[in-house]
C-alpha cells in the first residue's frame, strides 16, 4: 500500500508536482499517464527516494518513506534506460541487490546463486547470464533491469516509461509479458507513460497528470469513456473537437443551434467533445448537424469519412468513423449526431 | 559556495563530505597560498608598488617575457595551423607518428627541453653551427627564448585546432565548391573562419603559457639583465636577494596577466559554442 | 587520433584538397617544424648523454647524487600523485554527480594552478613559509623545515599538479551520469559500496589516465620545485634540478644522463597516455 499526500516539487519556479495525493492498493497495477513534463517522473523518483519533496508525505505499507533514503525503502526501481552496469555480467546485475546487503542479513553465495537463476528463468533469459549489457537487444535489458529490481524482493515495483526505448513490435509483446509477469508475482507496481494505449492495455488502474496535478483516477474503461476534463478527452483515444457556445442548456455552433442538450454546463464559450465512432450518420436533416462528405477511405469493417459542417459562416472538417452497413459517397450530404459526447466549459 | 539545496535531497549520497573535502583541500593548495600573494602584495604602498614594476630591470624582464611570449604565440598560430592542415588531410609517411609526438612537447619535463635544445642551437650544436655560419646567433640571446617560448607553446595550437577540423563537415566545402568558389575562397571564406575560435583559444593558452615559462627558457636565454632576462627569473633572482616585495610585485602582474588571459580563453570558447553548431563540435 | 575518410573517392578527392605543389610544400613545413622542435631535441638529449660511452652514461647514473636524486623525485612524485588522486577523485564525485550554483567557478578555481607560472607557484609557498613569510619565524622558533626539505617540495608539487585527476574525471563522470548509482541505491547499496563497486570500475581507466599524466608533470616539475628546493646537494635536488646543476658545472654526459631518463618518462607516458584513450574511446560506448 502506497500513499502520497499533498506533495509538491519544484524545480526553481516550476511546480512539477503541484499538490498530489495518490493512493495505491497492495497488489495493483497502476499507471501513471500523461505528456511529458506532466510530472508522473518526479512523482516515481519521488516514490522511490530518488528525488525529494518540497512538502507532502509518501508512506509505503504504513510507514513513512521520507524517513528512509533511496537504499532502505526495498524499492524495485526499473530505469527508462535501465541502468544496468555495464562492466557486470547479466548474472552479476542480477545478484547485485543481494551482494550488497549487510553481512547479517546476506545469503551465502549458493543461495544468490540460487536466486538469480530463478530470477533469470522468471524473465527467461536463463540463457544470457554470462553475456555483458552491451550485447543484448533492447527488451533483453528490459528484463534484465526488471529481474535486478526483483532480485531484493521490493515491497513495491516502480517503472519508468518501462517500453519507451523500444521499438513498436517489442513493445507490443513486452506490454503483455509485463501483465502476465505482474499476474504472477502480484507485487504492487506503479509505471510511468506517456502512451495513453499502453496504459489502457497493461493497467488495473490509470492515473491521468496535466502539469503537475492528478486530473483523473480510474479504470482503463472509465478514463476512455468518462473523462473528468477536456484534457483527458483529448489526450486518451482520438477525439473530434467542435468549438461550441453553450447558452442556458442549449449547444450553438457558429451561431447555429444544435439538437442536443448541456445541461449542467455554465454559459459561455465551451468544446464538444465526440468521438470518432459516436457519430452516428443519418440521413439529412435528422441529425445535430449537416455536412458535405468529402473524402472517403474504407479499412476492415470502418469506413473512414471526412465530412465538412456547414456552421454559420465557416466550415469545419471533421474525421468520423462510420460502419459499413451504408457505404459514403464523396457529395453526399448527410446528417451526423453524436450518441455520446461531452461538453467541457472554457476555451481550452 | 553555495550548494543551492542539492547535497541534502540529491539520490546520491556523500555531496557535504565530498564538496567540504574538496572546498578544504582547493583552500589550503591553492587559494591560501595565492591569497597569500595578494596580501604580500598590500604590503607595498603603491608608490612602491609602482617604483618596482617601473625599475628599468622589472620593466624589461617584462616586456621580454610579454613581447616574446606574443611574438611565439603568433608564429605558434600559423605554424600550428599549417601542421593541422597537413596531420588532418594529407598523407604521407610517418604521420601518424608525427602526430603522436606533438603531445610530447607536453610531457616533457622542461628543464629537459632547455638544455637539449641550448645544445642543439649553441655555436657548436647541430643547429647551431649552420646557422652561426649564416650569422644568426640563437643561443644566450633573446632569439634563443623566442625558440623556446615556440617549443613549449605549439601543442597547445594543435591540440586545440586539430578536433575541430576534424570534426568540420565535409559538405559543406563541397558546398562551397558547387557553389562555384574556387579552393582557395573555399578555405579562406568557409574553413578558417570556422576555425577562429580554436584558433584564438590555442594562440590564448600558447602566450599564457610562453609568458610564464621559466625551465626550458632559462638555459638557452643568457639571462643578461635588461636584455635577455625573463621575468620568471627575476622573481627567482630578487628572491635569492631577500627582495621578497620585489619577487611579489612582479608575482602579481604576471598572475593578473595570465587570469584575463584565462578569463578571454573562457570567454571564447563560450562565444565558441554559441556560434558553432553543435554537430560540428560533437565528437561521437 | 580519428582517421577520417579512409576511401576517398577521386571526384571528392579533387574536391577538398589543394594542388600538388601547395601540399608538398605544406607537408614539408610541418615535417621540418616538428623535426627542428621535438624530434632533434629528443635525439640530443640521447646522444649527448652516450657521448663518452654507455660506461659513462651509466657510472653517471650511479653517482650518489644522482641515486638521491631520483629517490627524492619518485618520493615526492608518489606522495603528490597519491594525495591528488584522492582529493581529485573526491572533487570529480562532487562536482560531476551533483547539481549546485557556482560549479563552474569551481571548476575555473580547479584549473587555476595550470594558468600560473611555475615560479610564482613556489613563491606563494616561500611566502607562507620563508624565512620573512607569514609563518617563517613560527616556524624557525619550533625547528619545522617545511621550505629547503621534501615538504616544501611536496607542496609545490601538489600545486603544479592540483588539476590532473579531477579535470580527467569531471567530464568522464559527467557523461556516464548518476542512473548507474541511483540504480545501485534503489538496490540497497550504500554510498561507499555505490562507489567502489559501480563508479569505481566505470573510471578506471580515467584515473589511470589522470594519475599517468599527474605523475609525469610531478617527476619533471621544475620552475616551482627549484624555487622551495633550496638545491642542498644530495639532499633537496629532484632530477630536473639535478640537471640544471650538472649541465652548469659543464658536466655534460651526466645532466644529459639524467635528462635521458626523464625524457624516456615523457615517452613511456606518451606510449601509456595512447594506450588508456584507446580504451577510454572504448568505454564511453554508450550502453546502447
Amino acid at each position: 500500500m502506497i500513499e502520497v499526500k499533498n506533495i509538491v516539487k519544484k524545480f526553481g519556479a516550476f511546480a512539477a508536482l503541484d499538490h498530489v495525493d495518490l493512493k495505491v492498493a497492495n497488489g495493483e497495477l497502476v499507471a501513471l499517464l500523461g505528456p511529458s513534463g506532466s510530472g508522473k517522473t518526479t512523482l516515481l523518483r519521488i516514490i522511490a527516494g530518488l528525488d525529494w519533496p518540497d512538502a507532502g508525505e509518501v508512506s509505503i505499507d504504513g510507514e513513512n518513506a521520507l524517513a528512509h533514503g533511496a537504499s532502505e525503502r526495498h524499492v524495485g526501481f526499473v530505469f527508462q534506460h535501465y541502468a544496468l552496469f555495464r562492466h557486470m555480467t547479466v548474472f552479476e546485475n542480477v545478484a547485485f541487490g543481494l551482494r550488497v546487503q549487510p553481512r547479517a542479513v546476506r545469503k551465502d553465495e549458493a543461495a544468490i546463486r540460487a536466486r538469480v537463476k530463478e530470477l533469470l528463468d522468471l524473465v527467461q533469459l536463463d540463457w544470457l547470464s554470462s553475456r555483458y549489457p552491451s550485447q543484448l537487444s533492447g527488451g533483453q535489458r528490459q528484463r534484465i533491469a526488471l529481474a535486478r529490481a526483483l532480485a531484493i524482493e521490493p515491497r513495491i515495483l516502480l517503472l519508468d516509461e518501462p517500453f519507451g526505448a523500444l521499438d513498436a513490435k517489442v513493445r507490443k509483446e513486452l506490454r503483455q509479458w509485463l501483465r502476465s509477469l505482474h499476474h504472477e508475482i502480484n507485487v504492487t507496481s506503479i509505471f510511468v507513460t506517456h502512451d495513453q494505449e499502453e496504459a489502457l492495455e497493461v493497467a488495473n488502474r490509470v492515473v491521468v497528470m496535466d502539469k503537475g496535478r492528478i486530473v483523473q483516477i480510474g479504470t482503463p474503461g472509465d478514463v476512455y469513456d468518462n473523462p473528468a476534463t477536456a484534457f483527458v478527452h483529448s489526450f486518451i483515444g482520438e477525439s473530434i473537437v467542435l468549438p461550441v457556445e453553450v447558452r442556458d442548456g442549449c449547444v450553438e455552433l457558429g451561431g447555429k443551434p444544435l439538437n442536443i442538450s448541456a445541461d449542467g454546463v455554465t454559459s459561455g464559450a465551451s468544446k464538444l467533445f465526440v468521438r470518432r465512432h459516436d457519430m452516428a450518420v443519418g440521413p439529412a436533416g435528422s441529425g445535430a448537424f449537416e455536412g458535405a462528405v468529402r473524402h472517403v477511405r474504407t479499412f476492415g469493417p470502418i469506413q473512414r469519412a471526412e465530412v465538412a459542417l456547414s456552421a454559420g459562416e465557416g466550415t469545419t472538417v471533421i474525421e468520423i468513423d462510420a460502419p459499413r452497413d451504408r457505404e459514403l459517397q464523396p457529395g453526399d450530404i448527410v446528417s451526423l449526431h453524436p450518441r455520446r459526447y461531452r461538453i467541457f466549459a472554457g476555451q481550452d | 559556495m553555495s550548494n543551492g539545496g542539492a547535497g541534502r535531497h540529491s539520490s546520491l549520497p556523500g555531496f557535504g563530505l565530498t564538496m567540504g573535502l574538496t572546498l578544504t583541500w582547493l583552500s589550503v593548495i591553492i587559494l591560501i597560498p595565492l591569497a597569500g600573494l595578494f596580501l604580500k602584495s598590500f604590503e607595498l604602498s603603491l608608490d612602491q608598488f609602482w617604483g618596482i614594476l617601473t625599475s628599468r630591470r622589472t620593466l624589461s624582464a617584462l616586456k621580454i617575457s610579454f613581447g616574446l611570449a606574443f611574438a611565439a604565440a603568433i608564429v605558434n598560430l600559423v605554424m600550428g595551423m599549417i601542421i593541422v592542415w597537413a596531420l588532418v588531410r594529407y598523407r604521407f609517411p610517418g604521420r601518424r607518428l608525427f602526430d603522436a609526438i606533438v603531445d610530447i612537447l607536453f610531457a616533457l619535463p622542461t628543464a629537459v627541453a632547455g638544455v637539449a635544445l641550448t645544445s642543439l642551437f649553441a655555436q657548436k650544436g647541430w643547429l647551431g653551427a649552420p646557422l652561426a655560419e649564416l650569422g644568426i646567433k640563437v643561443a644566450f640571446t633573446p632569439l634563443g627564448i623566442f625558440v623556446a617560448m615556440i617549443f613549449i607553446g605549439i601543442p597547445f595550437v594543435v591540440r586545440t585546432v586539430q578536433p575541430v577540423l576534424i570534426d568540420l563537415d565535409a559538405e559543406i566545402e563541397e558546398a562551397a565548391a558547387s557553389l562555384g568558389a574556387n579552393r582557395w575562397h573555399t578555405v579562406s571564406k568557409v574553413i578558417l573562419p570556422s576555425l577562429v575560435p580554436a584558433l584564438l583559444t590555442g594562440f590564448a593558452l600558447a602566450f599564457a603559457r610562453a609568458v610564464g615559462e621559466y625551465g626550458s627558457v632559462i638555459f638557452i636565454a643568457g639571462n643578461l639583465p635588461n636584455v635577455s632576462e625573463i621575468a620568471p627569473l627575476l622573481i627567482v633572482i630578487r628572491l635569492s636577494e631577500f627582495r621578497y616585495a620585489d619577487a611579489t610585485a612582479i608575482a602579481v602582474v604576471m598572475l593578473v596577466a595570465s587570469f584575463l588571459i584565462i578569463f578571454a580563453v573562457n570567454r571564447l570558447q563560450r562565444w565558441a559554442q554559441t556560434r558553432i553548431p553543435a554537430h560540428w563540435r560533437l565528437i561521437k | 587520433m580519428n582517421q577520417p575518410q579512409i576511401l576517398i573517392t577521386s571526384a571528392r578527392e579533387d574536391l577538398r584538397t589543394e594542388p600538388r605543389i601547395i601540399r608538398v610544400v605544406l607537408i614539408a613545413m610541418a615535417v621540418t617544424f616538428l623535426t627542428v622542435f621535438v624530434v632533434l631535441p629528443l635525439v640530443v638529449v640521447f646522444a649527448q648523454a652516450f657521448s663518452k660511452g654507455v660506461f659513462a652514461y651509466f657510472s653517471a647514473l650511479s653517482d650518489p647524487e644522482a641515486l638521491s636524486a631520483i629517490k627524492l623525485t619518485l618520493m615526492v612524485a608518489a606522495i603528490s600523485v597519491g594525495l591528488n588522486l584522492v582529493f581529485g577523485v573526491i572533487a570529480a564525485w562532487a562536482i560531476a554527480k551533483f547539481d549546485f550554483r557556482g560549479k563552474t567557478f569551481l571548476i575555473s578555481l580547479i584549473d587555476l594552478p595550470f594558468s600560473v607560472s611555475p615560479v610564482i607557484s613556489g613563491l606563494v609557498f616561500v611566502l607562507l613559509f620563508g624565512a620573512q613569510g607569514f609563518w617563517g619565524p613560527w616556524l624557525q622558533a619550533n625547528d619545522v623545515h617545511i621550505l629547503f626539505a621534501v615538504p616544501g617540495i611536496a607542496l609545490a608539487t601538489i600545486f603544479v599538479t592540483f588539476p590532473f585527476v579531477a579535470r580527467a574525471l569531471i567530464p568522464l563522470m559527467q557523461e556516464q551520469g548518476t542512473q548507474e548509482e541511483e540504480a545501485a541505491i534503489s538496490l540497497g547499496a550504500s554510498g561507499l559500496q555505490t562507489f567502489f563497486r559501480v563508479t569505481l570500475p566505470n573510471i578506471k581507466w580515467g584515473v589511470l589516465y589522470g594519475v599517468l599524466l599527474c605523475n609525469a608533470r610531478a617527476m619533471g616539475e621544475f620552475g616551482a620545485v627549484s624555487v622551495v628546493s633550496g638545491h642542498i646537494r644530495g639532499e633537496t635536488n629532484t632530477m630536473p634540478l639535478l640537471v640544471e646543476i650538472l649541465y652548469n658545472e659543464y658536466q655534460f654526459v651526466a645532466a644529459f644522463a639524467i635528462a635521458s631518463l626523464l625524457a624516456m618518462l615523457a615517452l613511456i607516458t606518451l606510449v601509456a597516455k595512447t594506450i588508456l584513450e584507446r580504451h577510454l574511446d572504448e568505454g564511453q560506448l554508450p550502453g546502447d
